[in-house]
């Protein structure tokens, strides 16, 4: 099974890059852009066919290792 | 005083260390690699700055999990002092010992320079010669020193005075919160700081400011 995990910064928690990233498209001429937040995506091949136990595995390594949660935030996504 | 430098993948300060060390001890560290399970008998580890396997995930993320830190914190909940200086304080907050996160600094700059310090707490072992509001310089070389926590943990560091470093107000490299360059856990024997005292070790390099910080440890463990 294919888990995808998406980590961003908690609201509240400042993005310099993301801000950079807006100036920037700003600067390239696209107008009407507001705030802009960047994280990561981490795709894991999981040896599990049961979802339920994937997602606690998972869920597992985001709070161990993959997210840091004093500064962020994740979601999983499931891919047959 | 007995001495250990914790050596990562891409540890870059580790030698730094152990000459500070070495110099101002008289004796010389023992180097102990990261994939090693137990420390030898010290009486300090000193955790060394660097890029700790290439800062992959988040600086200091990949070496937390290293199988000598299960001893280090094991000996740290027991008491045993521990320094973590710019990648072994991002270690140190990943691996639980100290809290909140660096952040990357708020201007996205590598900053590589001698900064203007305050020293806010002489209350340990770290510091004990030092005069409280002294004014010091060590150098600072980090791109991840924006020292972030919620308003709740900064108010009970400051309240319990475990913010032992702060950059002078005009002076702070990468944004952090309170203007924070260095804190101590809570039972005071964990000491993590962005700035590098072990640079700042003899004349010809940044002054001499550090060598208190090893002076104090020397006289407090010896």
């Amino acid at each position: 099974m294919k888990a995808r995990v998406f980590i961003t910064l908690k609201d509240g928690v400042l993005d310099p890059q993301g801000k950079a990233i807006g100036h920037a498209l700003n600067n390239l001429g696209f107008g009407g852009v507001g705030e802009v937040r960047q994280g990561k995506v981490i795709d894991l091949e999981i040896h599990e066919r049961d979802q339920g136990k994937a997602r606690a595995t998972v869920n597992d390594m985001c709070e161990k290792l993959l997210a840091n949660a004093v500064i962020e935030k994740y979601e999983i996504e499931f891919r047959p | 005083m007995k001495s250990a430098v914790v050596v990562f993948p891409a540890s870059n300060c580790d030698r730094d260390a152990a000459m500070a060390l070495e110099h101002i001890t008289g004796e010389k560290p023992a180097m102990v690699w990261h994939g090693d399970s137990e420390l030898p008998d010290v009486d300090l580890v000193v955790l060394p700055g660097g890029f700790a396997y290439g800062d992959y995930l988040r600086c200091g993320a990949m070496a937390a999990q290293s199988a000598i830190m299960r001893d280090v914190k094991a000996r740290a909940d027991r008491g045993l002092p521990v320094l973590g200086i710019c990648n072994g304080f991002q270690v140190l907050t990943e691996a639980g010992l100290l809290p909140g996160a660096l952040m990357r600094n708020a201007d996205l700059k590598f900053v590589c320079r001698p900064v203007a310090l305050e020293v806010n707490e002489t209350q340990s072992a770290f510091t004990r010669k030092y005069d409280k509001g002294q004014r010091v310089t060590f150098p600072v070389a980090h791109g991840d020193g924006n020292y972030f926590a919620d308003h709740d943990t900064l108010d009970r560091l400051e309240g319990e005075g475990r913010v032992v470093f702060r950059y002078a107000q005009s002076d702070n490299p990468n944004g952090s919160a309170r203007d924070i360059a260095g804190i101590l856990s809570e039972k005071r024997n964990v000491l993590g700081l962005m700035p590098h005292p072990e640079r700042a070790c003899d004349p010809l390099l940044c002054g001499t400011d550090g060598r208190v910080l090893f002076e104090s440890l020397l006289e407090s463990l010896s």
